[in-house]
């Protein structure tokens, strides 16, 4: 049982590391509670990784309907196969996806006291709506995937409905409660007391919208384009049948829609942050200082005098992206004192990282669907500019999430030192407690496995299933005796 | 009744809708460990794939519920919480992680040796994950955290009372679980399955009932406040979950799985809600009661839309899954 022993093995390391932890942190004695930068971790991994999921339990029952619903109305068995297929695919990925999600909802408890004992009842009811409809959303995934061949094929469809649509309000839900950080209304501060709380303000504050329809572009984004990957190296591989071009075309045509409008939703959501949090802006855009008209900074960084060193500038642009306006100056970092500031270069490279690899995946769909319309056949494989563009769509799923995971480090970083913008400092809502360093290694260890895992199965899933093993039987089922004569009766002509 | 008092029903619903469902989940798991080598136990694993496979996911949801619905409301019980028990909450998590996967990954892993693995990881802390919810309950009860501050980091849940309320958690879960495993079994056409299943929770009921009579002696000193309000207020929950639990038993004895479901819900049911009425009305006990863990009256109110919401959507929906996989269940075993 090698998980067990790793388990228990870094329960040892535990004692040693724990009185690591506890001296170093002694050694140091600044004002940091020893829980911040352990929880920090934490919340980065366990965060980052989950988001990852959630995008496919967003986006991902819209794509199965789409397919789904062309197998069903146009008798189409190859849409039919490949909805069946993704099915089981999400089954996998929504198991993890519930289960890290059950970890954060811990998490936001275990790592940030300070935060849920002072605000609970002001950010706690998107919380409760988002509750809700992750329920719906496991209870309609329960029968739409033991619904296959049970239910009528026309209302077995249909469960799929319910699943986009709470995928939707969940987006909205957990991202009210990160707009409530970044803006936070709906409360007053009376003698260090909050009080005059209003939940249905904090729910409904002004951020949300916009950074709600950044995000569901980006699930759509990222999973569209994690799936049609799949299929762009299938193609590259040979399999240049009717079933991998579908199976690209769909989540292809979520993909571009996203990429395509995403730097407008970009540029709105970006467009307040002069007034709302200027110093998040003045890292992203890395203003050292105040320029009227601001250029745009390209890549470079500040060095520890403050500096900003190696940097391209394109003059105007500054002004124009981020102010919509020719000569009025982008807020600058020299306005800010040194104690109120993010880490400025995390923030600027992470916003240009994702703006970079944001437009490299709109290029990709501007091109596919420009070439189509002039009649170019990207999608033929024996052709050297298409098997170019194919090599790239394979890279467009990892593209997407690091550009996704890239413009969550901005947003979270470009807002520290503040969990709660402007009211609460985030050592202020971390523990005193050293010991959650050995909860970080032990997490690290399980999400470590839990990745090869899904790999692992996945990859296999999609290995018998190019074999003809179309039901992938339990090893404990019956299926193992007569082995898969059957499956291959079930699937003529692959 | 006042509105602090309601939404804190509203979550103790909760909490009993997670021991049953959720309970009934778990315990599956110590079924499939003791299933046997691969071969002979095939048939006890396929029906756990069988009986928790659609539910699993909804089951667990009512955890978010509880946590949600507890931050939200009392805001000042739960951080003291979070702080003081820590350790074992974190465990029961590890616990939901690596039961959650692993079921998913064997039910589509390719060879019987990976299967296997999966199998281990997800009915090894399917067993154990209850015992450290059990726990933290009993730190609860025993007035172990305290509301400023932090409690011991370990003596808070490892002491009798959590130590019980871990155990009669495993052994609730398990009896729960294969009642329903019985009852699945027996529809379908496997008699020699049906009859292995009934065996083991003969045992396992006995167990667990010795294990709830006999885990009552010790809270007479270790939880004081607790044990009063369970030989008062909550005695004829007390009563009723023995003889509901008896009942089950009998109904087992003499073959009648089907209306030992029944019986089986409501002794789980009365021996939590027996502990919800024993601690009445303290939230953290002898430390902060369900009035002053309070937050922001307009914040309940809200939470209360939420919860009729919930209670009107996710209430059918989840009768008509429940429904539909026993129903599968049952044309699958044909």
């Amino acid at each position: 049982m090698p998980l067990l022993d790793t388990v228990v093995g870094s329960l040892d390391v535990h004692a040693s590391l724990t009185a690591l932890t506890s001296l170093t942190a002694d050694a140091s004695s600044t004002a940091d509670p020893a829980g911040l930068l352990p929880a920090r971790q934490q919340m980065a991994l366990s965060l980052g990784w989950h988001i990852i999921l959630a995008c496919f339990g967003v986006a991902f029952p819209t794509i199965i309907l789409a397919m789904h619903w062309r197998g069903v109305y146009r008798e189409d068995a190859d849409a039919m196969r490949l909805a069946r297929r993704w099915s089981k695919v999400s089954a996998v990925l929504f198991a993890i996806g519930a289960v890290s999600g059950t970890v954060l909802s811990f998490e936001m408890g275990l790592l940030w006291p300070g935060l849920m004992g002072t605000f609970g009842d002001v950010l706690g009811l998107p919380f409760a709506f988002e509750g809700l409809a992750f329920f719906l959303e496991a209870i309609f995934i329960g029968l739409y995937l033991y619904g296959w061949d049970r239910m009528k094929p026309k209302v077995h469809l249909l469960m799929l409905v319910p699943m986009a649509i709470t995928g939707v309000v969940g987006t909205f839900c957990v991202l009210a409660v990160n707009a409530w950080m970044n803006e936070p209304t709906g409360f007053d501060i009376v003698d260090g007391e909050v009080t005059n709380i209003q939940p249905w303000a904090a729910f409904f504050n002004d951020r949300v919208w916009l950074q709600f329809g950044h995000m569901w572009v980006a699930t759509f984004m990222v999973a569209g384009f994690c799936i049609a990957a799949v299929y762009a190296v299938g193609m590259l591989k040979g399999r240049r049948d009717r079933h991998h071009r579908l199976g690209f075309i769909v989540p292809f045509v979520f993909a571009s829609v996203a990429a395509i409008s995403q730097p407008v939703v970009g540029h709105f959501l970006g467009a307040e942050l002069a007034e709302i949090q200027p110093s998040k802006l003045a890292a992203m855009e890395l203003a050292t200082t105040s320029e009227s008209p601001s250029p745009m900074t390209l890549g470079g960084y500040v060095n520890s005098d403050g500096e900003k060193v190696g940097a391209i500038e394109i003059p105007y642009l500054g002004s124009i992206i981020a102010m919509e306006s020719l000569s009025e100056p982008v807020p600058s970092l020299d306005e800010f004192a040194e104690e109120d500031l993010p880490p400025v270069n995390l923030t600027h490279w992470s916003f240009q990282i994702m703006i970079g690899l944001g437009m490299l995946l709109m290029g990709l769909a501007l091109i596919f669907w420009f070439a189509r319309w002039r009649k170019w056949d990207l999608l033929d494989a024996d052709r050297a500019t298409s098997r170019w563009f194919l090599r790239i769509m394979a890279f467009s799923g990892i593209a997407a999430i690091a550009a996704m995971e890239t413009g969550w480090i901005t947003t979270e970083v470009g807002r520290q030192p503040w969990i709660v913008y402007g009211v609460m400092r985030t050592p202020e809502a971390a523990g005193d407690n050293s010991g959650l360093w050995w909860l970080y290694w032990i997490t690290v260890v399980v999400y470590t496995l839990m990745t090869i895992g899904a790999i692992v199965v996945l990859r296999s899933m999609a290995k018998r299933w190019r074999r003809g093993d179309e039901s992938l039987p339990s090893p404990y089922g019956p299926e193992l005796e007569t082995g898969s004569a059957t499956d291959a009766a079930q699937e003529p002509a692959r | 009744m006042s509105l602090e008092v309601v939404v804190a029903a509203a979550l103790f619903a909760g909490v009993l809708f997670y021991a049953v469902l959720g309970g009934a989940d778990f315990g599956s798991g110590f079924y499939d460990l003791t299933a046997g080598g691969s071969r002979s136990g095939a048939r006890i694993r396929r029906q756990v794939d069988h009986s928790i496979g659609p539910v699993w996911e909804a089951n667990h949801v009512w955890l978010i519920y509880v946590l949600v619905v507890w931050w939200t409301a009392f805001p000042s019980a739960y951080e003291p919480v979070m702080r003081t028990l820590i350790v074992p909450l974190f465990l029961a998590v590890g616990g939901i992680v690596l039961r959650g996967s692993a079921f998913a990954f064997r039910k589509y892993a390719e060879s019987l040796a990976l299967a296997r693995f999966f199998g281990v990881v997800f009915a090894v802390s399917s067993v154990i994950t209850p015992f450290f919810l059990g726990a933290v309950a009993g730190a609860i009860a025993s007035g172990r955290v305290p509301a400023e501050g932090r409690g011991d980091l370990w003596a808070s849940w490892l002491n009798p009372t959590s130590v019980i309320g871990g155990l009669v958690a495993i052994g609730t879960c398990a009896f729960l679980a294969g009642v329903f495993l019985v009852a699945d079994a027996t529809r379908g056409p496997d008699a020699d399955l049906a009859a292995s299943l009934r065996r083991r929770v003969l045992a396992v009921g006995i167990g667990t009932g010795a294990i709830v009579l006999a885990g009552l002696i010790p809270l007479h000193d270790d939880a004081p406040t607790l044990w009063y309000g369970l030989t008062h207020r909550a005695l004829p929950l007390v009563i009723a979950s023995a003889v509901l639990g008896a009942a089950t038993l009998v109904l087992l004895w003499v073959r009648r799985p089907g209306i030992a479901r029944f019986t089986a819900v409501g002794a789980v049911a009365a021996v939590v809600s027996g502990w919800g009425m024993g601690q009445y009305p303290w939230f953290l006990v002898d430390e902060i009661t369900i009035t002053d863990a309070a937050g922001a009256t307009a914040t309940l109110e809200a939470l209360l839309v939420a919860v009729g919401l919930a209670a009107a959507l996710v209430g059918p929906s989840l009768g008509y899954l429940l429904h539909t996989a026993q129903k599968w269940s049952a044309e699958d075993a044909h």
